[in-house]
């Protein structure tokens, strides 16, 4: 365990710097942000960034190749360049944990190495969160925000951040950074996980489980009559899919720029209404349909593939910008209640 | 650079022949800019071809993968990239990814067995793969019977080889219908469901059925009127697809992605999926 | 809380389901905290007692929502109406978007809703949110109660609100506002000030933060397009993401033109966008011109109106006069 005084974070992320690109959330007007450090930027508080830290690993839209086309002839160009080394500091528990939901999707065989890239090259230096707040759920998925993963785990208290190394990417970090750190004793971290597990226990969402959904149970949920007035007033909008850290469903699309074609990957929604459509006929009809997806591939399709974890971290993002106010807690508490009936 | 191959980045491939099969079927033969198949595959599995600008799209390979010289895409007109496809001319170059998904399984549940192949339409160009494979390995099948049928004559997609190869074959049965007459043609007239209930089929086969949803449907439910098991009957589904290996989210049913854990499903397995296919 | 109380409302509702006026209530249903209401059709008075709320974050207009339910079949809806959302329902009259005669309207009165965002800038772990005369009590997970100024709280709409008057309603509940002098174009006239590459570089940084949700676009009222432009794949502009820096700004461009003379100046747009991109003065900036060159104009101030965009008048501004005329203005 290292740690550095607060009145020395700014040295700390310079020493970082130095080394690689660094990333953390800072504050601005439209709310908290992952931006590149350089001096004078401060670490934000907030819990959540308004965009998840997907972004670094699985961005909004990407070029993937590019095309040149001469009469009958193509030419394929492969435009991936390695990635360079980069530190993303301050990511709490529940976006660390997205890395992991993220990971089984992207990194099974086949990989894709436009993410696999990005992601070798990344450190991850997480933060436990001391004020979690009311939209916070991460514990109903097993997720401590007192003692987060990541390569480096920091705990941030009234005057100083404590390190501590958990793997060996973490611990070659740390031991770079050692002449701006001091040799620390974990009891004021111990401390503050025990205050943190009392404030979380005591959170309005505490009580949300998870235990009816899981693996195995689409029959149970995928006809119940309770989808119908869950996605009554749903707008068919994407907020929800992009604002959370483990949607990952993409479309690729080719772009004609006059000089060559470019074919880009970007975000997609299972939320939108052309999302399956095809030019033989369209399987998910309504909304209905589309609400249904989303959520049954979060709580019980997603489980089913890998082992029970869940497609869910509880930031609560969709909690917070849905502009209908409907969300997975929602889901969850309807659909969950009926299934201890 | 990358060491590594990524998926998702397609190969060069050629069209060097276009057939026209039907008024809205073309068959496509592919190789690559080398002359050579552009991969290995096997029988059902499919490939993503693009025209760069256009889009790129899932198609089935309809060529066996006991020709090893080229591979051939028996192609409906319909949408953006196929309506590209039927517009070209040969000698234009596509891109080319695959192999995608499982394949039928002929050579453990299939070997060994008599077989029942029911098609619809464009839906003879999945199964066309896994036909003639069986043909060319004849001895490893039973009994082979072929029920196709199409809107008219003119719509039954490989007509010519059904006629002068597939009919003269030893043990190998048969059996067309079209959906109304018409003055040239002498065979079977009604739709596919009903004739494979006309010719009564004993139940000692395994049957693989492809075509519009609905035929799938009513054929299944002859079948099963017939005596035959949701296990001895296979089936293909098809939804749209991107990348093709079960990451963007599109052919995701249920647990399952028909590009990666399908094409090819059992119709008991398709039981267990949700209704959105 | 409102002028007019939930119970009022709920009463109200349950009177009309009652004696059979109408045979569902469009209103918005309890969530987890007294902010994450979600619109919803309630059709009896037991499911109104369970979960109907009108509080200081029933913001959402729904005039929209009449199109969706009034074609599901026979018997009226009840939809309450905020002052700015009976605009938006003339207007979709105007464009014959829903039929008149299934829906019965009750006006509510609003003294300006609540913006959680900015409440959560003060107040970390929102339990609790009440309104006592000016003043806003949160009730915080770490803090105790904190007391806000409730002027400060208000959504950007809401503190340039255009009208306390309701233009439509079958029935009003409390007493009738008026329309008000709102300052509404002071922040479109700040950016007019600015140089045009100053407006680029404001514009820039502002959409480029936008995600493509389409939020803006399916809760806007003037948006009911069954099949946008941006979601067909024929269009060849349906990217779900921009393919270059000019296509995002494009999305919002096109959007904007495409509501001239039919956006009431909701504030819709804004209040969803989870980026929080000041979209409606795109909006507000062609109300400001049509304003200037045509004569004031209110879109759904009455049903029929045309839009003079679309109403061609021999006295109409040539197009040269207007960009000179836009210009000395800038």
């Amino acid at each position: 365990m290292r740690k550095v005084s607060l009145d020395k974070l700014d040295q700390l992320f310079a020493g970082i710097a130095s080394r690689e690109a660094l990333y953390l959330p800072v504050d601005t007007a439209a709310g908290a942000k992952f931006e590149r450090w350089a001096e004078g930027k401060q670490l934000s508080d907030a819990l959540n960034t308004v965009r998840s830290p997907k972004d670094f690993f699985f961005p909004q839209t990407e070029n993937l190749m590019d095309f040149k086309m001469e009469g009958k002839k193509i030419e394929i160009i492969d435009t991936r360049t390695e990635s360079e080394d980069f530190v993303i500091f301050g990511v709490r528990g529940c976006d660390v944990k997205s890395f992991e939901v993220l990971d089984h999707v992207f990194l099974s065989e086949p990989a894709d190495t436009y993410y696999k890239n990005r992601r070798d090259h990344a450190t991850i230096v997480s933060m436990a969160c001391l004020k979690p707040v009311e939209t916070c759920f991460c514990g109903t998925f097993g997720i401590d925000a007192s003692n987060p993963e990541g390569d480096i785990v920091c705990h941030k208290t009234a005057d100083a951040l404590y390190l501590d190394a958990k793997t060996e990417k973490g611990e070659k970090l740390l031991a770079a950074l050692s002449d701006l750190t001091e040799e620390a004793d974990a009891a004021p971290v111990e401390e503050q996980k025990a205050l943190i597990k009392e404030r979380l226990a005591k959170l309005p969402l505490a009580d949300l489980k998870a235990d009816a959904f899981g693996s195995g149970k689409t029959d149970e949920f995928f006809d119940a009559p309770e989808w119908k007035e869950l996605s009554e007033s749903c707008l068919g909008c994407g907020t929800c899919t992009f604002v959370c850290p483990t949607c990952q469903c993409y479309d690729i699309k080719d772009f004609n720029t006059g000089h060559g074609v470019k074919r880009f990957r970007c975000w997609d929604s299972c939320m939108y209404s052309e999302f399956t459509k095809m030019s033989a006929g369209q399987p998910r009809l309504t909304q209905l349909e589309r609400f249904r997806q989303r959520f049954m591939h979060k709580l019980v399709y997603y489980p089913t593939n890998y082992d029970g974890l869940f497609s869910c971290v509880g930031c609560g993002r969709c909690v917070a910008k849905c502009p209908i106010q409907m969300n997975i807690v929602k889901v969850m508490k309807k659909l969950g209640g009926r299934a201890n009936v | 650079m990358f060491d590594t191959k990524e998926p998702l980045i397609p190969s060069v491939g050629v069209v060097t022949d276009i057939r026209i099969d039907t008024p809205d079927v073309k068959t496509f033969r592919v190789v690559t800019p080398d002359g050579k198949k552009p991969f290995d595959h096997r029988p059902g599995q499919c490939a993503m071809l693009s025209i760069p600008g256009v889009g790129e799209a899932m198609f089935s390979i309809t060529s066996s993968p006991t020709n090893t010289e080229f591979m051939e895409f028996s192609i409906k007109k319909c949408g953006c990239v196929t309506e590209w496809l039927h517009s070209m001319e040969p000698g234009q170059q596509i891109t080319i990814r695959g192999p995608y998904g499982n394949a039928f399984p002929v050579d453990t549940e299939f070997a060994g067995h008599d077989m029942l192949f029911i098609a619809g339409g464009i839906g003879l160009a999945p199964l066309r793969s896994v036909i003639n494979y069986c043909r060319h390995y004849r001895d490893r099948y039973g009994k082979i019977d072929i029920v196709y049928g199409s809107r008219s004559m003119q719509d039954l997609v490989d007509y010519k080889e059904i006629i002068e190869e597939w009919s003269k074959d030893e043990g190998v049965t048969v059996h067309l219908t079209i959906d109304r007459e018409q003055p040239e043609w002498d065979g079977h007239v009604g739709f596919v469901p009903n004739f494979v209930k006309e010719l009564g089929f004993s139940t000692d086969k395994i049957a693989i059925l492809c075509g519009p949803p609905i035929m799938i449907k009513f054929t299944l439910a002859g079948l099963q009127e017939l005596g035959f098991d949701k296990t001895q009957v296979y089936t293909t589904l098809e939804l749209r697809m991107k990348c093709g290996i079960g990451k963007c989210g599109r052919c995701n049913v249920g647990s399952k992605y028909v590009c990666k854990d399908g094409p090819v499903f059992r119709c008991d397995q398709i039981d267990e999926l949700p209704d959105e296919y | 809380m409102q002028e007019i109380k939930r119970e009022i409302l709920t009463a109200k509702a349950a009177e009309l389901l009652e004696n059979g006026t109408v045979t569902r209530v469009l209103g918005w249903k309890r969530g987890e905290f007294d902010y994450d209401v979600t619109p919803a059709v309630f059709e009896s008075a037991a499911e109104l007692e369970e979960g109907f709320v009108w509080n200081d974050f029933c913001g959402a207009n729904f005039s929209k929502y009449l199109i969706k339910e009034t074609a599901k079949g026979e018997g009226k809806v009840l939809v309450f109406l905020k002052p700015c959302d009976t605009y938006s329902f003339n207007q979709l009259l105007t464009e014959h978007r829903f039929d008149r005669e299934k829906v019965y309207a009750v006006g509510v009165p609003c003294a300006g809703m609540l913006d959680i965002s900015r409440i959560k800038e003060s107040a970390e772990g929102v339990l609790a949110v009440r309104t006592e005369g000016d003043q806003v009590l949160v009730d915080t997970l770490y803090d105790g109660t904190l007391t806000l100024d409730r002027a400060e709280l208000l959504p950007d709409r809401c503190k340039h609100c255009k009208s306390k008057k309701h233009v439509a309603y079958d029935e009003l509940l409390g007493e009738e506002g008026e329309v008000l002098d709102s300052h509404r174009f002071d922040e479109v006239e700040a950016l007019e000030k600015m140089t045009p590459d100053e407006r680029f570089a404001f514009w820039q940084n502002e959409l480029s933060r936008c995600i493509r949700c389409n939020a803006c676009r399916d809760v806007c009222p003037a948006c009911t397009c069954e099949k946008c432009v941006f979601d067909n794949p024929e269009s060849g502009v349906e990217n779900k993401a921009a393919a270059t820096s000019f296509e995002e700004k494009m999305f919002h461009i096109i959007r904007a033109f495409h509501v001239v003379g039919r956006c009431t100046d909701c504030g819709e747009c804004s209040r969803v966008c989870p980026q929080h991109i000041p979209l409606h003065l795109l909006n507000r900036k062609f109300i400001k011109d049509i304003d200037n060159f045509y004569g004031e104009y209110q879109a759904g101030a009455e049903v029929g109106s045309r839009a003079p965009i679309v109403n061609y008048t021999e006295g109409d501004l040539e197009p040269g006069e207007a960009v000179k005329r836009g210009e000395t203005h800038a």
